[in-house]
């Protein structure tokens, strides 16, 4: 087992309650896989999209990229900036 | 300059940043909280180290692409009343062209890629987040 950062934001952080927290996953492990993992630990976030847009270590990235220990996930809401 | 910043934004700041005797044309772009209905003023939010990475790398494509330009953003956070800017963009370059296109490829760029969020307060006390196409998600108090 591997523990991964993850972080949520704007509404995403509403339903899950927090802005940052850790899960364990079995490595070696994908994004989509940390995703699943924190549907089990934050039931608010039941309400996420199937497929949210994520970042790893800070850059958007598809759901099949691999996550190592020590990682941040990062689950985003549609972007709003400008 | 810091690219993302909770204070009133001043262009004549971003104009010292990228104007030069070599660049005889400048392009600003600013964005401002529009009156929406009842709305009152919208709260920024950022996953802010990464917004400040990727303004980088949108600041360095811009560069790469139009090599004598000059490109500066700044992305303000936080509340920001009806009628003030969120986001302002400088572009100066030798000639007009390149400074209207680099402006214009920041501006796009950041609004697909920068992790920034908007939650409109309205005349009411009610709050929404805003997805990208404009529609309130969610209301609360």
């Amino acid at each position: 087992m591997s523990k991964v950062s993850v972080r949520f934001f704007a509404r995403y952080a509403e339903l899950a309650g927090c802005t940052w927290s850790a899960v364990n996953v079995d490595t070696p492990a994908t994004v989509a896989d940390v995703i699943a993992r924190v549907r089990e630990v934050f039931p608010g976030t039941s309400a996420l999209p199937p497929h949210p847009l994520a970042a790893l270590n800070q850059r958007q990235v598809r759901l099949d990229a691999l996550v190592n220990a020590g990682d941040e996930v990062a689950l985003l809401p549609p972007l709003a900036g400008g | 300059m810091m690219h993302l910043t909770r204070h009133p934004l001043d262009v004549a700041d971003l104009l010292a940043e990228v104007q030069g005797p070599e660049r005889g044309g400048t392009c600003v772009f600013t964005g401002t909280v529009r009156n929406d209905g009842d709305v009152t003023g919208i709260e920024y939010s950022a996953y802010e180290e990464m917004a400040v990475a990727e303004i980088e790398r949108i600041l360095g494509e811009a560069q790469a692409q139009w090599r004598d330009a000059r490109v500066m953003l700044q992305h303000r956070l936080g509340l920001i009343p009806v009628g003030e800017a969120s986001i302002a963009i400088a572009a100066a370059a030798p000639h007009r062209d390149d400074a209207f296109r680099a402006c214009r490829f920041v501006i796009e760029e950041v609004k697909k890629r920068l992790p920034v969020w908007k939650k409109e307060h309205h005349a009411d006390g009610t709050t929404a987040w805003v997805d990208p196409s404009g529609k309130p998600v969610t209301h609360g108090p």
